[in-house]
């Protein structure tokens, strides 16, 4: 039974390699886009475009703007003299914020009272407006501290001292670079798995599958081997990019992370089959992948928490393995949470991929027109 | 070609019509035939845009965090009520602070919040008294947001607190933020135009990415060419019955962004239709151009999957700012159509006709939109391997 498993498995590895355009979409695109994601994907904001509106004539405002220019997120693009020409400054982009200081600005402060400043922010991504103004909060409270220090003033009664945990810079990076490891190495199962039983509805060559001596389940073994190699080889590729290249902490032990990435493996696999075997065409076989596909990167807690979805979609999110292996990918790479704190994402990958290959085998049997 | 240039232009472009209707009559035979164009079309845009406009969120809200009050007395009461106040927050209190960090580690709470044994005393001193607070930094973005929200609430307790003592607050210079489009900075209404950027691209490539491929693949781009059609005619033939179906699902994405999930639309609908209508080009122009290079379904759904979503969805600017990126990963964010389309539909909707964001996108737009047609012009030829 072995052998026959294996000779299917080295016709599925020709069938996906032997055509020159396939073996390069394969194994090219997912690295360069480990690449160009790897950079792509941070909340962590440089170079924001900001104007300066200073009606204020005395020193303390300079002391003040100069603050901004020292930081790093900040860059001025413009100052400007009117106050209509705040509106065009944001409406075209050209800056996303602008802090306009009043004519009283350096009297207010010197003779000891509080002075505003206002920061206008471009809304449209709301996320980058609140990093904008948080960022901005910072520079203004560095400057309050100063100028209590150096003019005398009570001090505030309390302050806050800010440690965060696991990732002391509040590099986003190191957050993403993980979750993209999911995301390429589902992407890569589903390009092997989502078309492979449609194709051979489509051309016919399922019926010959039939007549062999193999069964539906031995079939199916044959086609999820080579789609488990190639997604072992290439997650193992981007994993070694994460750690050497993108110098993300990997903390836990390898024992874990590959325990994740065998069963997400094996789930993907179970997911991309039953896609693949209800589908009679393979323009059907594609569209199944995508809706599979596009659910499962956005609501896995890639971009956006699962906290924050309401709670009939986080009970949905419970069926996708991505949002189980992205736990394991940052608890693993972050945190160096250890195997048993981890069995529950463990189990309920291995039930989602037990669930998935059984569908896929009977849908395989049961589904012949 | 010889017999039709002697033939009258006029005459040579009713022919030329007649033969494009019926092509587009039989795409749209086969489009029934099959229903997985229509399920893209229409049920597409519905489901994923049910399950993200509710699903996909940045607003944090009831954050879950550990309060650890050494020594309670009525300061620190005040505090921990202001907290209770807050509803970024859901404070739950612990005895100490390895009780509190062990809560942390298992994800029960985000953030430790801790007031020590000398809370109270230091307050009333001359110096400032400190707040610990310690923030699981895995995911930066939420890390970042809760110290904000920390900070806010500490700036309002400040204040109350000397007015309660009689001082005035001496907070040198005070931040008045204003938000423009977005006041409440819900980030729905700038999520929802993303999503349709993301759908249209997904619906453009999934209709085309494979037809062309299907005609070779069954052999029936031989037969084909063995008419009278030209290429011109055998791709507009196969772009006009997909741009009618993909306008449908545009048109409903746009319905639900409106009255379902309430994003304002402050820009001109004309305009929104006609950028959405070019952006159609261009994703549809896509998917024939993968079409045809790949010349096999396979091929042509393997490079469609890796081309389409991933790129649309993390350097279009639906979610991280591209202006943050490195200079190389900037340049190449041009290539993506999602790019231009996601800056149009986030200034129309939220912040009206502002034609100086406008202009450069739908440039940009076109000449995505030749490029890739172009290409599947060039690139199919009236000839076989």
């Amino acid at each position: 039974m072995w052998r026959r498993i294996f000779a299917l498995a080295i016709k599925e590895f020709l069938t996906l390699l032997k055509d020159k355009r396939s073996r390069v979409v394969i194994f090219v695109p997912p690295l360069i886009q480990l690449m160009v994601f790897g950079y792509a994907a941070t909340f962590d904001l440089k170079h924001v475009p900001f104007a300066v509106f200073n009606e204020d004539r005395g020193t303390v405002s300079r002391e003040l703007v100069a603050a901004f220019h020292g930081a790093p997120s900040f860059e001025e693009v413009a100052r400007l003299r009117q106050d209509h020409e705040i509106a065009p400054m944001i409406d075209s982009q050209q800056a996303l914020m602008v802090i306009r200081i009043g004519p009283r600005f350096s009297a207010d402060l010197l003779s000891g009272r509080s002075a505003p400043l206002q920061v206008i922010v471009d809304g449209r991504n709301s996320n980058t407006a609140q990093l904008v103004v948080n960022y901005a909060q910072a520079i203004v409270k560095g400057f309050n501290s100063d100028w209590i220090a150096s003019h005398g003033g009570r001090p505030p009664a309390a302050v806050i001292e800010t440690r965060a945990w696991f990732n002391p810079n509040l590099e986003s990076r190191w957050f993403f670079v993980p979750g993209i490891v999911g995301l390429l190495t589902l992407l890569v199962t589903m390009l092997v798995t989502a078309l492979s039983v449609a194709r051979e509805r489509e051309q016919g060559t399922f019926d010959q599958l039939l007549v062999t001596p193999l069964r539906p389940g031995e079939i199916l073994l044959g086609k999820a081997l080579p789609s488990f190699v190639i997604g072992m080889g290439e997650a193992t590729a981007i994993i070694l990019v994460a750690v050497f290249w993108f110098h993300v902490p990997l903390l836990g032990k390898l024992l874990t992370l590959y325990t994740g990435v065998v069963l997400f493996l094996l789930s993907a696999i179970g997911l991309g089959l039953m896609i693949s075997s209800l589908a009679v065409t393979q323009q059907q076989g594609l569209l199944g992948a995508f809706f599979f596909l596009v659910p499962a990167i956005i609501l896995s807690g890639f971009a956006t928490p699962i906290e924050n979805m309401p709670s009939l979609v986080q009970h949905l999110t419970l069926l996708n393995p991505m949002r189980y292996f992205l736990v394991i990918l940052r608890g693993v790479f972050l945190e160096g949470t250890p195997f048993e704190l981890l069995l529950e994402p463990f189990v309920a990958m291995a039930a989602i991929g037990a669930v998935a290959l059984a569908a896929a085998t009977w849908l395989f049997r049961n589904r012949m027109y | 070609m010889n017999e039709r240039s002697q033939q009258k232009p006029s005459a040579a472009a009713g022919k030329s019509a007649m033969r494009l209707r019926g092509l587009i009559r039989k795409e749209f035979l086969q489009i029934f035939r099959d229903p997985s164009s229509i399920a893209i079309a229409f049920l597409m845009p519905v489901v994923l845009l049910l399950l993200f406009g509710y699903g996909v969120s940045l607003d944090s809200e009831s954050i879950p965090v550990a309060l650890v009050v050494e020594q309670p007395s009525a300061d620190t009461a005040s505090f921990t009520a202001a907290f209770n106040q807050s509803r970024y927050f859901v404070p739950t209190s612990y005895a100490s602070t390895q009780a509190a960090e062990s809560a942390m580690m298992a994800g029960k709470v985000h953030a430790v919040l801790v007031l020590r044994q000398d809370f109270a005393q230091r307050l009333r001193g001359p110096g400032s008294a400190p707040i610990q607070l310690i923030v699981n930094g895995v995911d930066a973005n939420t890390a970042r947001i809760i110290s904000g929200y920390v900070e806010g609430v500490w700036g309002r307790w400040l204040e109350h607190l000397a007015l309660a003592r009689g001082e005035s607050l001496a907070t040198p210079v005070r931040i008045e933020q204003r938000v423009w489009f977005n006041s409440e900075l819900r980030s729905r209404n700038f999520l929802v135009p993303g999503l349709i950027a993301i759908i249209m691209t997904l619906i453009g490539a999934l209709l085309t990415a494979m037809v062309m491929a299907r005609e070779w693949e069954r052999g029936t781009m031989e037969a084909l060419m063995v008419t009278p059609v030209s290429m011109h005619e055998v791709i507009l033939g196969k772009l006009i019955p997909y741009f009618i179906l993909g306008l449908g699902g545009l048109a409903l994405s746009v319905a639900m962004a409106l009255w379902l999930f309430d994003v304002p639309l402050r820009g001109s609908p004309w305009l929104l239709f006609g950028a959405s209508a070019l952006f159609l080009l261009t994703a549809l122009g896509m998917g024939l151009f993968i079409s045809t290079i790949a010349r096999s379904q396979f091929v042509a759904g393997q490079i469609a999957i890796i081309t389409t979503f991933l790129p649309a969805f993390l350097l279009s600017g639906f979610i991280f700012d591209i202006g943050s990126m490195p200079a190389i990963v900037q340049t190449l964010t041009h290539a993506i159509a999602a790019r231009y389309y996601v800056a149009i539909l986030q200034t129309v909707f939220l912040a009206g006709n502002v034609w100086s964001v406008i202009l450069p996108n739908v440039l940009g737009l076109c000449v995505l939109a030749v490029i890739f047609l172009g290409l599947t012009i060039r690139k199919s030829r009236k000839r076989l391997e």
